[in-house]
């Protein structure tokens, strides 16, 4: 070995043990069984028969949460199902629909409320159902699904949304680098882009709130009761004995998310 | 040794850049939560930055604290299910900061629940509602006849007679209450 | 009004949730466009390297060197698209790997790394005759200087140039191309992973997505390989008759190796055409026998909204026309070119037509959106996923391989290789 190998080797030598071990440690068990489990799950229960769609939950959150109340992105919305007796969607002008349609709008995520009968079929177009037509109406409110399968979680390439131990998906807004995958993997529509922080945003059921004892801002603004927040880790809590005893459904099984906000009177055309 | 490991020494000295980089770069807070690593990986102060989020909406339990007989009347009446804050606004910083709410009296307002929708599986087609179009002045706000706090149709601020439409529309439609 | 990112060039008809919007745009068409590219330019070179296709031997190393001026330039969509693009850095720090994205930076500089050595061993020769030339140079300038230090730094001080030295260099330049096709497919058959594995999106969610990928890369790159190949050809020629004096090969030579070169190449061109093809038509009839719920949401985007975009762009003008082109007996330098340009657009079209096409409809499979891209930018969004944004990462690779060039000269070359 002559110098010049010595000096190397000895360089590959330290410069191997100036690498910590905690620079490789990417999962560690240690902090896995330190973190305490919670005594709450947080569920949520809507009503889409009580909705009259008013729209006041939307607001209340675009408030209560600082999402820019003009932009057209929401983290809670209200859709409108409007089914025809003949099945069939409306038609404007004379052109032809693409025939699954259905007529559905939420116009402005419902932010302010549903006052009149024509249907927001976009670009600024409408349509009207005429009353006799109809052979069912009615509201679904809409917000994120704190799936127990996050599909948005499980895409995130940088640990920048996750779920918490009792069940609420957060986004890490600091450490958020805008690709977008989340959005793309979310069957829901819940996420978009925080139009000023330019990162992903979504429902969080108002985790500022809930942790204090308090409602959502969407469930504590809605005058009819649609809107439930409930604990399902608590036997005697209302929303728990519901989803336990009643019929409920959920959106979009298919995907195996495994949603956690359930509906009461859902039908199948709520997309 | 042969020159042809050249190459890779230059390689592993950038990934132990990398890795040395990583150690100072990454906050300390970073790891496996409870949900495991698929679910639950992230900076763990993360989570009382949420929770220190700053409260808007109060809830009525709060106004009823100085409003006690504005609370209670409306308690009586079909809009005591309407909390204070939708249509006052979310009551944070009063009566500090803001010494008055500002209230909406947009007619817009009435109407995401008294425009009148028909729909027959929504709770929506019960509540009493008229057509925005065709009901009175649309210039009018509804509060010039109508009292929020007490919705009662029999005690209008306003004779309905001032406004000559609401007769003939009443009768027409059959759709406004009374 | 306050905008939200994905606004101005979406256009929303019939029933869409209210936060949809089309956030992936003309940037994620460029990402697989361009890491195709890479891939396919490196897989025709690893064919004279590791299958000892010896006619390949000009275009193999201009193909190399092609992919590695590529190679930045795959990341530069990224950097564009992202939201927070000083952020980009966190998929190293921070890798989450249930996520197909998380993986990028690792298979990315994996490549990478082996792209610069097989690079290294191909060029050492060079760089040392070049360092030794510059250190025997008394009264360097400053550019000199420069040079002599960065060939110097480039021979990573070894001066070895024996027979027995370069035989090594040989074998090792079989090896590193032989592991990197894999890599290379890898880099890119996950890029069809980050979309295949999309289960809330019914058009991008097929297990086949990352087989049809690679397929469709290897054509682009080949395609491109095969245009950019012509171009410094043709340019070549032009000098040689300009110039006769200078030493240069005659204008028969070129003009003979050069259809030799471009006839062989496109045979694997029309080889993995048809495979992609395949595949692709694989998928289409799956879809519409097993007519799942998305079905119908998806026929209307196939063949009624998309119809010219799929059937006439990308189908028609891209695959069959330079299929037919290819095929005809007589194949000219000239119909090859054409040929390969319309496959370079086809494969675009493919790229578009999944990325674009996949967000053509809403999850509620009961709207569409429709895609406006911006040519005229009017703020910093528009510029970054817009016209500008996407011929600037066209151009760039050219940019970096007229530099590159510099370093390790593709054509003026004698070496072992």
């Amino acid at each position: 070995m002559d110098r010049r190998d010595f000096l190397k080797r000895t360089i590959t030598i330290i410069a191997g043990a100036a690498i910590p071990a905690s620079a490789l440690e990417f999962i560690d068990p240690k902090r896995l069984l330190a973190a305490g489990s919670s005594d709450y799950k947080w569920v949520f229960l809507a009503d889409t028969q009580k909705c009259v769609g008013c729209g006041f939950c939307v607001k209340a959150c675009k408030l209560e949460n600082e999402v820019p109340y003009d932009a057209d992105v929401s983290r809670t919305w209200v859709e409108r199902y409007v089914i025809c007796k003949d099945g069939k969607m409306r038609v404007e002008n004379g052109m032809p629909n693409p025939g699954f349609g259905i007529n559905a709008d939420s116009p402005k995520a419902g932010r302010d409320g549903f006052t009149t009968p024509q249907i927001d079929i976009g670009e600024g177009r409408h349509v009207e159902v005429k009353e006799e037509d109809i052979s069912k109406a009615f509201f679904v409110p809409k917000l994120c699904n704190q799936c127990d399968n996050p599909p948005c979680v499980q895409v995130c390439p940088v640990g920048a949304t996750y779920k918490t131990a009792d069940g609420v998906v957060l986004v890490d807004r600091s450490w958020c680098i805008g690709c977008g995958y989340c959005i793309m993997g979310c069957p829901y529509g819940v996420r978009f882009f925080h139009p000023l922080l330019k990162v992903a945003e979504k429902c969080n059921f108002c985790y500022h709130r809930i942790t204090k004892g308090m409602k959502t801002a969407c469930v504590q603004s809605c005058p009819f009761g649609a809107r439930q927040i409930g604990n399902l880790k608590d036997p005697n809590d209302p929303v728990t004995r519901t989803i336990m005893y009643g019929r409920v459904g959920v959106l979009k099984s298919e995907y195996g998310t495994k949603p956690q906000v359930y509906y009461l009177a859902l039908d199948r055309e709520v997309r | 040794m042969s020159h042809v490991w050249r190459p890779l020494f230059v390689a592993l000295a950038l990934v132990a850049g990398i890795l040395i980089f990583r150690t100072f770069y990454v906050p300390k807070d970073f790891g496996v939560g409870e949900a495991g690593y698929m679910y639950g990986w992230h900076n763990f102060t993360n989570e009382k930055f949420w929770k220190e989020i700053k409260v808007k909406y109060q809830g009525s339990g709060q106004c009823k604290e100085c409003h006690r007989e504005n609370f209670t009347s409306i308690q009586k009446t079909p809009h005591g299910i309407i909390p204070c804050e939708n249509c006052h606004g979310p009551g944070v910083g009063h009566p500090g900061k803001i010494a008055k709410l500002p209230i909406d009296v947009n007619r817009l307002l009435c109407l995401r629940c008294h425009a009148i929708l028909k729909y027959p599986n929504s709770d929506r087609g019960k509540i009493r509602g008229i057509d925005p179009a065709t009901h009175q002045d649309p210039n009018v706000e509804c509060v010039t006849c109508h009292d929020p706090h007490n919705p009662n149709l029999g005690v209008l601020k306003k004779s309905p007679q001032r406004f000559p439409v609401y007769e003939q529309e009443s009768k027409k439609e059959g759709r406004t209450a009374k | 009004m306050m905008e939200v990112h994905g606004e101005v060039w979406t256009l929303k008809e019939f029933f869409c949730y209210p936060n949809e919007y089309i956030y992936w745009s003309i940037q994620i068409v460029m990402y697989p466009f361009m890491t195709g590219l890479v891939a396919g330019a490196f897989v025709l070179s690893s064919l004279y390297h590791v299958f000892g296709v010896k006619q390949l031997k000009n275009i193999a190393r201009f193909s190399l060197v092609f992919s590695f001026a590529l190679l930045p330039v795959a990341m530069m969509p990224l950097m564009l698209h992202l939201q927070q693009p000083l952020r980009g850095i966190h998929v190293m720090m921070t890798p989450h790997f249930t996520s197909a994205i998380a993986a990028f930076g690792i298979v990315f500089s994996t490549y990478g790394m082996i792209v610069a050595s097989e690079l290294w061993f191909v060029y050492r020769p060079h760089f040392v005759a070049t360092a030794l030339e510059l250190k025997g140079t008394s009264d360097r300038g400053l550019v000199d200087t420069c040079r002599y230090l960065l060939f110097s730094a480039l021979t990573l001080g070894s001066y070895d140039i024996s027979e027995q030295a370069l035989e090594k260099d040989e074998k090792a330049v079989g090896f590193l191309a032989g592991i990197g096709i894999p890599v290379a497919c890898f880099l890119h058959g996950y890029a069809g992973f980050i979309f295949g594995s999309v289960k809330a999106n019914a058009l991008w969610m097929t297990p086949l997505m990352p087989v049809i990928f690679i397929c469709s890369a290897v054509v682009s790159g080949i395609a491109l390989c095969i245009i950019t190949y012509i171009v410094t050809m043709e340019i070549r020629k032009f000098l040689s008759r300009r110039m006769s004096t200078l030493g240069l090969p005659s204008y028969e030579e070129l003009q003979s190796a050069e259809i030799e070169e471009v006839k062989l190449t496109s045979r694997y061109l029309v080889m993995f055409l048809i495979a992609a093809i395949t595949l692709e038509l694989l998928d289409l009839i799956f879809r519409g026998y097993t007519a799942v719920k998305s079905w119908d949401i998806l026929r209307e985007v196939i063949y009624q909204k998309d119809f010219y975009k799929i059937f006439v762009m990308q189908y028609g003008m891209g695959n069959l026309l330079p299929f037919i082109l290819f095929k005809l007996p007589g194949l000219t330098v000239r119909r090859a070119a054409l040929g390969a340009c319309l496959m370079l657009f086809g494969v675009f079209m493919m790229r578009w037509n999944v990325v674009i096409g996949g967000q053509a409809f809403s999850s509620s499979f009961a709207g569409f959106m429709e895609y406006a891209l911006p040519i005229i930018p009017h703020n910093l969004e528009t510029v970054k996923e817009g016209l500008v944004g996407a011929v600037a990462v066209i151009i760039t690779p050219y940019v970096l391989f007229y530099f590159i060039n510099k370093v390790m000269p593709v054509f003026k070359f004698k070496g072992s290789h």
